[in-house]
């Protein structure tokens, strides 16, 4: 058989999964919509103006900045599992790939991006 | 798994310029607001150490980093080419932002990125690299291209490139994976090799060499993938614009250089006639639409369409082994003929641009002659050189191509070229016209770098247009190593 049909059956079980779940709760559920239910959720607290609004942009940099150190995690861990094969070409190589890092926090840093105003 | 000397050798100036470009950006950081001059000199002494390690490679030919990058006459010819282009964006660019409030050091570290991405794009012989080169070059040309913030044409042309780059580049690896299905590699020389073999899909690999074409084709502004172009080029500061035209043309024609007279020989047969008329397309839309143009800038946009439609020919008799090597050669000294005549004319529009977007209407360019004898003559020459009138390095250039297109066959597409050449000649020299013999007050400014910039394109344009056979020579030796 081919290994290729798991990988769809997986997409398909993927997909009916959520699909089945909220359709079922859709069919079986009571349905008596009033407006506090019908209101935005914004984490449990009562919804202050419209949910169409402009997000302040400095949380992009928040992105970015986050970005710096996930990136390094998730090439640093196999990275360092792996360093006694690879020997001192990847210690210097890591070394590298963490000073570019580095490089774009100093960049944040000095552009005063870290402090919140 | 390892990398020898050789290896960094043939990155080398690809290395050393990211590393400057890297460094740089920390450096300006503890450069005060109002010497970002240093900025300025830094990059643009970054790019000539660079170009100094380039030209020292010249006649070495070597592939590295596992057959992905190459350094071959070819590299070596577009790296320096691009490199003058990064420095001479810088020269205009250096009093252009500061007069336009929008000086940041960015500016100049965000150029030598771009730089760095198109120099590998020269240089990769494995669709994979093609791909990071793309990225590298393009999305500091996204930034670049808004830098005028928060001015709405600027954010709007950053912003229309950035979706509609991002969209090609979508073709590009959408083409490169389906390539890679079918040959099973996405090393050029393997490609070339797989292609060989009977059990390979031709269909799979005819239309992944399509996709990447049209990728490509639209980084070059060919139509009908040139919508961006007008928008863009007029949105942009005009500094921006200048090295735009230049640098991604020239990586984007390098890299379709490359990957399809190495990789996809094999598909001539069905490329020549589909590249016939993307060329001619390109062309013919390109030189009507900017008949009726009345700001410069967007008439620059259509003349860049156009001309890039005048460079593609080039490409036409790619796999042609007889005229491949005189076509690339002819291609790559048109490059560079553009290169030079586009950042003399966009330094004369720096020249009258003022802050708000005034002074960019034709119309604005009436009594330069008289006022500004100088300007109006280099002017002049920019756009006789576009035409391809004599004495400018733009007549050779067509010459060449002409020749080298009719050598493969394609007498049909030289005639369309010149034809549409003689369109041309309307609205360049409208601009003459306009200079000379209408009555005005035009206003300029004066900048030592912007002034040497002008007249040192001005004189290479002039120049090496009487004694084009070194140049050439020099192209001709700028062969594609093959497989």
């Amino acid at each position: 058989m081919n290994p290729w049909i798991f990988v769809g059956l997986f997409f398909v079980v993927g997909l009916l999964i959520p699909v089945g779940a909220i359709g079922i709760a859709w069919l079986l559920g009571p349905k008596k919509p009033n407006p506090i239910k019908q209101s935005v959720y914004e984490c449990g607290i009562e919804t202050v103006g419209e949910s169409w609004v402009q997000f302040k942009a400095q949380y992009y940099i928040f992105a970015l900045v986050f970005l710096v150190f996930d990136v390094e995690t998730v090439f640093l861990f196999p990275w360092a599992v792996k360093l006694g094969a690879l020997g001192l070409f990847a210690v210097i190589e890591g070394i590298i790939f963490i000073l570019i890092l580095v490089a774009g926090l100093v960049y944040t840093w000095r552009k005063g991006m870290l402090e919140w105003a | 798994m390892n990398l020898t000397s050789q290896d960094y050798q043939v990155l080398a100036p690809y290395i050393l310029l990211t590393a400057w470009a890297c460094v740089l950006l920390l450096v300006d950081l503890f450069i005060p607001k109002e010497r970002k001059s240093v900025t300025a000199l830094l990059a643009a002494l970054g790019l000539a150490v660079t170009l100094g390690v380039t030209l020292s490679q010249v006649g070495i030919e070597q592939v590295g980093f596992f057959n992905m990058a190459a350094l071959d006459g070819f590299s070596t010819f577009v790296n320096a080419l691009l490199l003058v282009s990064g420095i001479l964006g810088i020269a205009l660019a250096h009093g252009y932002v500061k007069r336009m409030g929008i000086e940041r050091g960015e500016y100049y570290t965000l150029l030598l990125f771009s730089v760095s991405g198109m120099m590998l794009m020269a240089q990769a012989t494995d669709l994979i690299i093609v791909f990071i080169a793309l990225e590298l070059l393009s999305i500091p040309l996204y930034v670049l291209a808004a830098f005028a913030r928060p001015q709405l044409s600027s954010e709007e042309a950053g912003m229309k490139y950035f979706l509609l780059g991002a969209f090609a580049t979508g073709f590009v690896v959408y083409g490169t994976a389906l390539v890679f299905g079918a040959t099973g590699t996405t090393s050029l020389a393997g490609i070339v090799a797989a292609a060989a073999s009977p059990s390979t899909s031709t269909l799979l690999l005819t239309i992944g060499a399509a996709l990447v074409l049209v990728g490509f084709g639209f980084k070059v502004a060919a139509v009908p993938f040139h919508m961006w172009t007008p928008d863009v080029y007029q949105g942009a500061p005009t500094a921006v614009t200048a090295f735009m035209a230049s640098g991604a043309k020239i990586a984007g024609f390098a890299a379709l250089l490359r990957v399809f007279a190495t990789a996809f020989p094999a598909l001539a047969v069905d490329m020549t006639a589909v590249l016939w008329a993307l060329a001619a397309l390109t062309m013919i839309v390109g030189n009507v639409i900017a008949i009726s143009q009345t700001d410069i800038k967007r008439m620059l946009a259509y003349s860049s369409i156009a001309h890039a439609g005048y460079i593609l020919m080039a490409f036409v008799p790619y796999g042609n082994p007889a005229v491949r090597d005189v076509s690339i050669a002819a291609g790559l000294f048109y490059l560079v003929a553009y290169a030079f005549t586009n950042f003399g004319a966009w330094g004369v529009v720096i020249a009258l641009e003022k802050k708000e977007e005034k002074g960019l209407a034709i119309a604005d360019y009436a009594g330069l002659g008289r006022k500004h004898p100088l300007l109006a003559a280099a002017m002049t020459v920019f756009m006789l050189s576009l035409v391809g009138l004599p004495p400018t390095l733009g007549l050779v250039g067509k010459v060449y191509l002409f020749r080298a297109v009719i050598a493969g066959g394609f007498t049909g597409l030289a005639i369309i070229g010149v034809l549409t050449s003689l369109i041309s000649a309307y609205y360049y020299l409208r601009v003459v016209v306009t200079m000379y013999m209408k009555e005005g007050e035009p206003e300029t400014v004066r900048e030592t770098w912007l002034s040497l910039t002008t007249a040192l394109t001005a004189i290479v344009t002039v120049v090496f247009s009487l004694l084009p056979q070194s140049l050439f020579e020099w192209a001709s030796t700028a062969v594609l190593k093959l497989f």
